[in-house]
């Protein structure tokens, strides 16, 4: 429950709960005017965390050497490896296969489903279970222009110019493209969507949108999709190898300079494998367990962009790690969920985003960097409430659906967000939730075609740890999607390939011995060492105790 | 202004560890120097990584939760369950038929539920565990897969279940037949998959691609919203 001072401030957002009720009813969802590309391009200036001047630092070594990108992601580049090459004998291979993929959220997971139905063999590891991504925690939507007032063509609109331009047209057209039938694969895979009796699609809006083309699965719409899509893989023991608790730590090229494998370490038997991959597939997400400028995040523990290490090191580029999306609704009351998402489903169903006085301050649905930034203001300005522990925060004012859509409304389309709050004794029905922006999803990573191949043959990349996709900023809805296409994509391309012939030549870590003397040349600490494979929340009088833990990430 | 907080003795694995009040099960390991890898995951709740068995001090009973989602109590003895081994049929959804017959085939053990509803209150989700196994019993797969449709497949159900019944893998199921066959086709959907396949979009697509970047600014800011 909500502390009496707090209270206080509820009892504002009540008083003006009719009047903003009346101005919904008037004019639906513009119950505040949206900002114009000027207003837009300000407040990001002014309050955007990507926009402060050390968020962002040169980058010295390496294909996209010069670059200025997110401080944490710097660190991670210019770091060593977790071990030093010379110890491998890569003659002595203990796994070979077709499709090597690592990671096991959604792209992962679709990519092995297509690659498997191409008659290709799969090997497939995550460094924890099958499903554990930050795909499986999605809950509002997938984007698709399926309905008869959208097309393929205004998502296109949206979807760059929520990105800023910025985005490669050719991705954004797949993305589009293959939105409805993706739609359709999934359902004949099994996912339930919500629907109404006739079987057309109950769809919302979301931040950014034109249309609504939000497709969901209740508010587990990560859930409703990712786990068919393993419980798929499950029923192919034949084609779809899995090795779970496994992390890759480098890749491997050939002496042609083909990616053609990876080195893979167990993290609870602590061994090494040696796989050769006639081609790979890099499925393994973003980087919000890096805690950008200490922020909390909604993401899942593994979400520590090992991918985007391995790959730059074999020379694959990146693409617009100078951007990071903060999602505009992280609780931060109560303390245990800090970090968690709230779904902007829950402004697609009508509740507003309210000071501490109450007041209505923003367009509920601008795109997530702009409303971001505007919750931002408002705390900067003294308009937030601050929390017991310290955090500030807006009010998501959630009442006002039940008010807006009639009771029940909650329980039936957010059952998920209702049970977290209640198993904390707040219920969203009557009071409402505390938020502030969190750490929610890379924008950027390594450069991809339309194909998902990046610029080293062989080497495939889906989803977040894929740039170009999205630009500078992500739509709600498109990153459930993203995972699917293009997860698909990189399936269907390496199985393909693989069908065309692949020749590997003599297998190589040289790359990674010509990294580590770039990294000697610019001097950083010997115990900085990525990938980081899991993080690291001990506090320091344990860790003081703890021999090995002076390595960042993982221990030893 | 950070606040101080008590300290409460807590006992991981029958040890000793004492430990801020407040904190999750999961903080809870973290903040006693164990660095998890199994049991944990999204840390919110959603992906069943962490089931947990607990007693409370003077309780006999044992509970089950979610580490990420259960806050600790003074005196409460814990222990993180890794993996649960229960068995996963492997079948062709394309092969299958959204019917009675499919449980018996591949979820015998189903139709041994005695009705104890000891799954119900084993679920972290609150969901109505034993009701789904019924409504399969009676073939209203559809009744089931609505139910289960919350599961996060941590397995307490089938830890705690004396008729071996996998609920979870049997949930999974029924809402996978539910999705494929029983729910109606999207109309719209088959129209515009269509669309897509006959290259309805393609030139008007082809033409943004190329648009130079304030044409294509221009057209997206003065482009119709519609939305309810």
């Amino acid at each position: 429950m909500y502390p009496e001072y707090m209270m206080e401030s509820i009892k504002k957002v009540e008083q003006t709960r009719p009047k903003r009720l009346e101005l919904a009813k008037k004019f639906g969802k513009k119950v505040f005017p949206g900002m114009s590309e000027q207003e837009r391009e300000d407040i990001l200036n002014n309050y955007h965390p990507d926009y402060k001047d050390d968020a962002l630092r040169e980058l010295r070594i390496g294909p996209n050497k010069g670059d200025k990108i997110i401080n944490e992601v710097v660190d991670i580049m210019e770091s060593y490896p977790r071990d030093y090459p010379e110890i491998f004998d890569l003659n002595k291979v203990d796994f070979e296969t077709d499709v090597l993929i690592i990671g096991a959220g959604s792209a992962g997971l679709s990519a092995a489903i297509e690659a498997s139905n191409a008659d290709a063999d799969v090997l497939l590891i995550t460094k924890l279970r099958l499903g554990d991504s930050n795909s499986m925690m999605a809950q509002g939507g997938i984007q698709a222009a399926d309905q008869s007032d959208d097309t393929p063509v205004l998502h296109y609109l949206d979807v760059i110019g929520g990105g800023h331009f910025d985005n490669k047209p050719e991705l954004v057209e797949a993305l589009v493209m293959d939105a409805p039938p993706s739609i359709k694969w999934l359902e004949d895979l099994g996912v339930m969507f919500d629907k109404n009796p006739d079987g057309s699609m109950m769809v919302k809006s979301g931040g950014g949108t034109c249309r609504n083309r939000m497709h969901s699965t209740r508010d587990y719409t990560g859930a409703g999709i990712c786990r068919v899509l393993r419980d798929e893989v499950y029923n192919h023991p034949d084609k779809i190898k899995y090795i779970e608790y496994t992390a890759a730590t480098e890749l491997i090229l050939d002496d042609k300079g083909q990616c053609a494998g990876a080195i893979i370490y167990h993290l609870e038997s602590k061994q090494y494998s040696i796989v050769k991959a006639k081609t790979v597939i890099i499925a393994t997400g973003g980087f919000g367990r890096l805690h950008i400028r200490n922020f909390e995040t909604t993401n899942h523990y593994g979400a520590t962009a090992d991918g985007l290490v391995i790959g730059y090191r074999a020379g694959a580029n990146l693409l617009y790690m100078d951007s990071v999306q903060y999602h505009p609704t992280g609780a931060v009351f109560p303390e245990q969920i800090v970090g968690f998402l709230c779904t902007e489903k829950i402004r697609g169903l009508g509740a507003q985003p309210v000071n501490s006085e109450g007041e209505l301050f923003v367009y509920p649905l601008e795109p997530r960097d702009i409303e971001a930034s505007a919750f931002i203001r408002e705390c900067e300005n003294d308009l937030g409430v601050t929390t017991p522990s310290g955090l500030k925060g807006i009010w998501l004012d959630t009442p006002l659906i039940e008010e807006l859509s009639g009771e029940g409304t909650i329980e039936k389309n957010l059952p998920a967000m209702l049970r977290q709050y209640h198993r904390f004794d707040i219920d969203i029905r009557e009071y409402p939730m505390l938020v502030y922006p969190t750490l929610h999803y890379q924008n950027g990573g390594l450069e991809i075609n339309a194909a998902s191949e990046t610029s080293i043959s062989g080497l495939f990349v889906a989803g977040e740890s894929s740039g170009g996709v999205h630009g500078r900023n992500r739509l709600m809805g498109n990153s459930q999607l993203d995972i699917i296409v293009f997860g698909r994509r990189a399936g269907k391309n390496a199985a393909a390939k693989v069908k065309k012939g692949v020749q590997l030549g003599k297998l190589s870590l040289e790359h990674v011995e010509k990294y580590i003397k770039e990294v000697d040349s610019i001097g950083v600490d010997k115990k900085r060492i990525a990938p980081i494979v899991l993080p690291d929340y001990i506090p320091d009088h344990v860790k003081a105790k703890q021999l090995s833990s002076e390595f960042q990430g993982t221990l030893f | 202004m950070s606040i101080q907080r008590e300290m409460i003795n807590i006992y991981i694995g029958g040890e000793l560890f004492q430990v801020p009040e407040g904190h999750t099960i999961m903080m809870a390991f973290e903040y006693s120097g164990f660095q998890l890898k199994r049991g944990v995951g999204c840390r919110e709740g959603y992906c069943g990584a962490c089931a947990t068995v607990y007693r409370e001090k003077g309780d006999y009973k044992l509970k089950g939760g979610l580490a990420c989602q259960t806050v600790v109590t003074d005196g409460m003895t814990i222990a993180m369950i890794p993996f649960v081994p229960a068995e996963k049929p492997v079948y062709d959804l394309n092969e299958l038929t959204p019917d009675v017959g499919t449980f018996t085939q591949l979820f015998p053990s189903v139709f041994r539920c005695v009705s104890c509803n000891t799954c119900t209150k084993a679920c972290p989700q609150d969901i109505q565990v034993m009701d789904y196994v019924q409504a399969l019993i009676r073939g209203d797969i559809a009744k089931a897969a609505d139910l289960s449709f919350d599961c996060i497949r941590c397995g307490l159900c089938a830890l705690r279940c004396p008729a071996e019944i996998v609920q979870y893998n049997a949930g999974i199921l029924a809402r996978r037949l539910y999705g494929k066959y029983l729910s109606k086709n999207s109309p719209e959907l088959e129209i515009r998959l269509k669309e897509i396949e006959e290259g309805k979009y393609d030139k008007e697509i082809d033409e943004l691609k190329k648009m130079p970047g304030d044409k294509l600014s221009e057209k997206y800011y003065s482009r119709e919203i519609n939305i309810s």
